[in-house]
């Protein structure tokens, strides 16, 4: 039985209707599990002895609006003396955008877990620091969210400048 | 804005961020001290605020985002062809290894094959991309706590390279050589002995300089041993990846561990260090020159033997050769059709990763059937090896921070995106 087999199997034994999906496409794995199930089954990939997904190389999400529920949260794991990969997705709503944090479990979900806040809006239950990391503190929205648009820059030309001068946020004389 | 407001915004702003100093900062014992964003020495726009006490840091908080340009969502809105130009501008020392990490996550989403010429000037292209990031980090690194000339050296040496790149690319930097399925197109006549003088000829004696510059140097040995400790576990604790978690003894390369392109194929070591310190991630980086070196004499080899075509034939991803357009009109329907509406990847969702010069460097790419990318997410090494700064940083003297972001080799656009 390989890795990921065995990997599988523990899973499903230790988490049994929590793991809602196994997912194979283009040789990956994917394992959806039930949001509430997700801190748990980190730690228990982590610290079981015969498993060992002690790395977590990404940790991110995308938006699936207007579908229901609309986020999906992926944990990017890895063993590092077999290099298995799995990823652990999780379905959250979009009327309570919450997670447990995975911090205690994996350092570097620290920021990870900030990005994935300001981005999507995602908040994350018990993360120590969870501020804006990439945009402003003072920020309003979550730009990688599908109902936030694209901005864009006017083009000034002569005839356009003052009236594109006024609508610029920053402050003036 | 009025005084009374100005000052109101600060107690809000210092009352969020209270959370991160020692109590003492409270109690004016240690100072907080804001280093940057415009600083000389951070590489870019990094802000730090650091805590010390007398010379000594207690804590130091990375602020960063001062160059996220929202690549994400831009790519978001542009085909799959046209957000690759786009990959060129993340991490600005390692362009063809940002398209390339790109290109593989479209492959293994399109199950699309490269021919065997692609994959060789891939690697051999990536190789050269390597030494120029390398240089640049040496010349930056020694300027910040050593000696000033080494940066004008470096990048009198990287100037090749980007010769070299002009040449295949027709740009310097931002050249989006390669494509999905394969490159732009084969490389020009006169471009392997270009290569081969400038790898075999022309920077070996410059690396020898470099060595004999630095390497008995009291200055250097002193402001780089014990210098930002990090062991094995704690290392792979933050995940860090890249010279930053070899350099404390961990055996981890993308390149050997999960190989892609042919890597499997090339016979190279992974230097590795012992102490975890800023010297030993200086000695893993200066021997990775020397294994490029030997990867691309390898590639230039196999490149001899190997012809054939550089880009998949497949065309509903790559576009016809131009010579086809003229008699086929099937080629020119594909052509159309690639640089209207572009190629469509189906439902699913992959992660490729490379090795870039700064550790893994992955994409997080979902398909949803239509011709643009539903979310890529760059998983960038600078971003996962800043992370780990406070904790290497504490203890040291402020001087020393600059040498500890230079021995994590950190590149803003990387982190920011």
């Amino acid at each position: 039985m390989s890795h990921i087999e065995h990997t599988l199997a523990a899973l499903k034994e230790k988490f049994g209707e929590a793991v809602e999906q196994v997912v194979e496409f283009r040789g990956e794995t994917t394992v959806w599990l039930r949001k509430d199930a997700v801190a748990d089954a980190l730690r228990f990939l982590k610290e079981s002895p015969a498993l060992r997904y002690t790395f977590l190389a990404a940790l991110t999400a995308y938006d699936d609006w207007p579908e229901s529920p609309r986020f999906k949260v992926i944990y990017q794991l890895r063993n590092m003396a077999t290099m298995t990969s799995l990823r652990v997705k999780c379905a959250v709503r979009g009327d309570e955008p919450e997670l447990p944090t995975v911090t205690d479990i994996h350092l570097n979900a620290n920021w990870h877990e900030r990005e994935v806040y300001d981005m999507f809006g995602i908040r994350f239950a018990g993360h120590p620091d969870l501020r804006r990391i990439l945009m402003p503190a003072d920020w309003e929205g979550h730009p990688l969210r599908k109902d936030y648009p694209l901005g864009y820059e006017e083009v000034e030309f002569t005839f356009n400048f003052d009236e594109i001068e006024k609508k610029k946020p920053y402050a003036k004389e | 804005m009025t005084a009374e407001a100005e000052h109101h915004l600060l107690e809000t702003t210092l009352d969020e961020l209270k959370h991160l100093f020692s109590p003492r900062a409270a109690a004016g014992e240690t100072m907080v001290l804001n280093m940057g964003p415009q600083h000389p020495s951070t590489h870019g726009v990094l802000r730090l605020i650091v805590e010390l006490d007398g010379e000594i840091i207690v804590n130091a908080v990375p602020d960063i985002g001062y160059l996220h340009t929202g690549v994400e969502k831009n790519m978001e809105a542009k085909t799959f062809l046209k957000a690759l130009v786009m990959t060129d501008r993340l991490d600005y020392l390692n362009n063809m290894g940002n398209t390339l990490t790109y290109c593989l996550a479209i492959e293994k989403l399109m199950d699309v094959r490269v021919p065997p010429r692609a994959q060789i000037l891939r690697v051999l292209l990536a190789e050269l991309q390597r030494l120029g990031s390398h240089l640049v980090w040496l010349g930056t690194h020694t300027t910040d706590i050593a000696s000033q000339s080494i940066l004008f050296y470096a990048f009198r040496e990287r100037e090749r390279i980007m010769d070299i790149f002009e040449m295949v690319g027709g740009q310097r930097m931002m050249t989006s050589y390669f494509r999905p399925g394969g490159v732009w197109r084969d490389v020009p006549a006169g471009f392997e002995e270009a290569v081969r003088d400038f790898v075999n000829n022309y920077l070996p004696p410059k690396l020898d300089d470099y060595h004999s510059l630095l390497d008995n140097n009291p200055i250097w040995l002193d402001r780089t041993k014990g210098i930002g400790v990090i062991d094995a576990e704690n290392a792979l604790a933050w995940c860090l990846t890249g010279a930053s978690l070899r350099g404390s003894g961990v055996n981890f390369d993308v390149r050997k561990a999960m190989p892609y392109s042919g890597y499997e194929a090339y016979e190279f070591d992974v230097p590795l260090g012992q102490n975890g310190d800023v010297y030993d991630r200086y000695r893993c980086r200066m021997e990775e020159f020397r294994q490029s070196i030997r990867i691309i004499n390898q590639a230039l080899a196999k490149l001899a033997k190997t012809k054939g075509p550089v880009i998949t034939d497949d065309r509903k991803v790559a576009p016809p050769p131009r010579s086809e357009l003229g008699r086929s009109m099937e080629a020119v329907i594909h052509h159309f059709k690639l640089w209207t509406e572009g190629f469509s990847a189906p439902p699913g969702d992959v992660y490729a990763a490379t090795e870039s010069p700064r550790g893994e460097l992955g994409v997080y790419l979902v398909g949803n059937g239509g011709p643009k990318p539903h979310r890529v997410y760059w998983r960038t090494p600078s971003f996962v090896n800043l992370q780990a700064l406070p904790v290497l940083s504490k203890g040291h003297y402020v001087a020393d921070v600059v040498g500890i972001i230079g021995s994590i080799d950190i590149v803003l656009g990387d982190t920011d995106r």
